[in-house]
């Protein structure tokens, strides 16, 4: 029989930077119970990394012990979490009810015309990935669309020319 | 009319400073609950004042409040931000421009059922809301308002700002306090409730970011002072009305002077149609409800609810297959899954509808969507499976010609007046 070479523990390297792993660590502290801070978790590896790899899951498992299946399943629940890579910049267009009376299929019609891309997809550059949502609580100010973090109102087609040109003027990642 | 109590300041952005907020009676509600008052007489002011929970359900919030045991050593207040219900944005509106209303609030709520810790859980897209709500806390912290020893009294509090990712089920309390714990925001089975057992399985009272505001205002006037006020309550009214905006009104106000007073009336030449007055969960009401008053009672008589007070507003241009339609779409995205007659009904339903708006429905589909509809009645574990009924019902029984015609001839029939 051949000679087996022992099996080492797997080493791999975090991909979430240890700036995030602390924000998790006091996530961590700040609830009674742990468990509590895996949305919070969640949050800080997309920020860093842009959507959730499963590298980036992994980390998120290792750092508040959960199983990674756990931690996949609840990543999977929630809308904001993107399993898969994304634009520098996440164009989310409410297109429930008040949004829709005032306008919201023209300014979706408008989104894909300039983006050339259809809601779920990402521009060929990278620089957008456009999204439908549901209200976003901006009802009085439809049709509106969160860019990144940035909340958008009375849209019209040139006000949304002007918020796509900046975003793209200024580089900005997601989330930063 | 007398003065606004929750939105009074709203507007003016020195609001958000603790020192304004203070020289304007900010934290003299919190002062005389924690400095003058036992716990069981602020639960006491709060019962007497008639207040009703804002999220949705319009539970009294005394009832709620006295429903904690007294005795538990570990006990949390969890309030509800995530503001999910389609059509509803006045939670946005103080976390953002009066946060400090928000903490006195629940300042006195963890008073009065000795919790010494709060969750406040925010949905996911309130970037700005919290960023606002977190720098208060920092400046009421800093000025004993929240910390130890609050107001030189012995009692303590920490509250913990949470965000959420994007579920509308984690707005429903046992969705959301699972959410809180890490997990998919799937309902729990009640009883037993939150007040029982909530939290980490500890007593929890969970009430919305607007019933919480209003405590504030109870205990600076008394129940009684507060009362005087009409009952007040915030509506978000939009849609196509020509002022969309949150306004505080008093519990009563007809339908029909919200929309034509106070939001503007229509745009020109255009006519009412009809309008979902709590949210797109509530069932659509018409003309003929116009001079309904906007109470919990009045509004179940006339078939529908109050809900969380958001009033869409419709016009003679709206296609309401294409609106209902819409609706349901949202029901079947957020159904947590967990009970086949929403997950499955909503899917089947959305399925019909859009077969209906784009042209190819059946005349038996309208009899057909009646048929899931009641299926889906007293059938499902929590109610963002009944929310889809009573709207298509209506819809059916006032607007029926209209999906006719969509069966019919392919196409809409809502001309849009010149
Ligand atoms: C599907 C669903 C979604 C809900 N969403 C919200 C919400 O976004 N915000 C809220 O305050 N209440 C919401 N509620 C109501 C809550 O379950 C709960 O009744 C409320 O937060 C209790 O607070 P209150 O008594 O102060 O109103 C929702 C209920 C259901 C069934
Ligand atoms: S009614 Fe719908 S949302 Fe509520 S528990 Fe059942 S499946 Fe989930
Ligand atoms: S419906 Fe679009 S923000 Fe409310």
């Amino acid at each position: 029989m051949g000679y087996n070479e022992p099996s080492l523990p797997m080493i791999r390297t975090r991909v979430l930077s240890p700036q995030s792993v602390d924000q998790i660590r006091a996530a961590m502290a700040r609830y009674p119970e742990s468990r509590s801070a895996l949305l919070p978790a969640l949050h800080v590896a997309q920020r860093q990394v842009g959507y959730l790899s499963v590298e980036a899951m992994e980390d998120v498992a290792e750092v508040t012990g959960l199983p990674l299946n756990e931690v996949a399943s609840v990543a999977s629940f929630y809308t904001m979490f993107s399993l898969r890579p994304v634009g520098r910049h996440v164009v989310r267009l409410c297109t429930n009810i008040s949004c829709l009376l005032c306008g919201s299929d023209e300014v979706l019609a408008h989104l894909r015309r300039r983006l050339g891309v259809g809601p779920g997809e990402t521009t060929p550059d990278g620089a957008f990935t456009l999204r439908v949502e549901e209200c976003l609580a901006a009802c009085d100010r439809a049709p509106a669309m969160l860019v990144n973090e940035e909340l958008h109102g009375r849209l019209t087609t040139q006000a949304v020319d002007t918020v796509l040109d900046r975003a793209r003027g200024d580089g900005q990642a997601v989330g930063d | 009319m007398s003065e606004k109590l929750l939105t009074r300041y709203i507007h003016e952005p020195a609001q958000v400073n603790l020192q304004t907020f203070v020289l304007r009676g900010g934290y003299q509600g919190a002062r005389r609950a924690l400095c003058d008052l036992t716990p069981d007489q602020v639960i006491a002011e709060v019962d007497q004042s008639g207040l009703r929970g804002k999220g949705g359900a319009g539970f009294p919030a005394g009832f709620k409040w006295k429903a904690v045991p007294r005795d538990a050593p570990v006990k949390y207040v969890v309030v509800n931000a995530d503001e999910s219900e389609p059509g509803t944005f006045k939670d946005r509106l103080l976390l953002e421009h009066d946060p400090h209303q928000l903490i006195e609030g629940i300042l006195i709520a963890a008073y009065a059922i000795g919790a010494h810790k709060a969750f406040v859980y925010t949905r996911g897209e309130f970037f700005r809301a919290r960023e606002v709500l977190m720098r208060a806390m920092d400046e009421a912290a800093a000025y004993g308002y929240l910390g130890r020893h609050i107001l030189g009294t012995d009692f303590d509090l920490e509250i913990v700002v949470h965000a959420g990712a994007g579920a509308y089920i984690a707005g429903e309390e046992s969705g959301l306090l699972e959410s809180l714990e890490g997990k998919r925001a799937m309902p729990r089975l009640r009883p037993p409730y939150p007040a029982q057992k909530g939290l980490y399985g500890q007593p929890t009272l969970l009430n919305n970011v607007e019933t919480l505001c209003h405590v504030g205002h109870i205990l600076r006037l008394g129940a009684d002072g507060y009362k005087a006020h009409g009952m007040p309550a915030l509506f978000s009214v939009s849609g196509h009305v020509a002022r969309p905006g949150v306004y505080e009104l008093p519990l009563g106000t007809p339908l029909r002077e919200m929309i034509f007073e106070h939001a503007g009336g229509m745009h020109p030449a255009r006519r009412f149609k009809a309008c979902f007055p709590g949210g797109s969960s509530s069932a659509i009401l018409v003309e003929e409800h116009l001079d309904t008053p906007m109470d919990y009672d009045s509004l179940r008589k006339a078939g529908s609810m109050l809900g969380s007070a958001a009033v869409i507003v419709m016009d003679d241009t709206t296609c309401m297959v294409k609106v209902i339609a819409r609706a349901v779409e949202f029901y079947r995205d957020e159904s947590c899954g967990k009970c086949t007659p929403c997950r499955e009904g909503t899917v089947w339903m959305s399925q019909v509808l859009e077969r209906v708006l784009h042209g190819h429905g059946r005349t038996e589909d309208l009899d057909l969507m009646a048929g899931i509809a009641k299926g889906m009645t007293g059938t499902c574990l929590c109610p963002l499976g009944e929310s889809v009924p009573p709207s298509l019902g209506n819809s059916l029984r006032y607007f029926r010609e209209e999906y006719e015609a969509h069966i019919r001839t392919g196409r809409c029939n809502v001309a849009v007046p010149a």
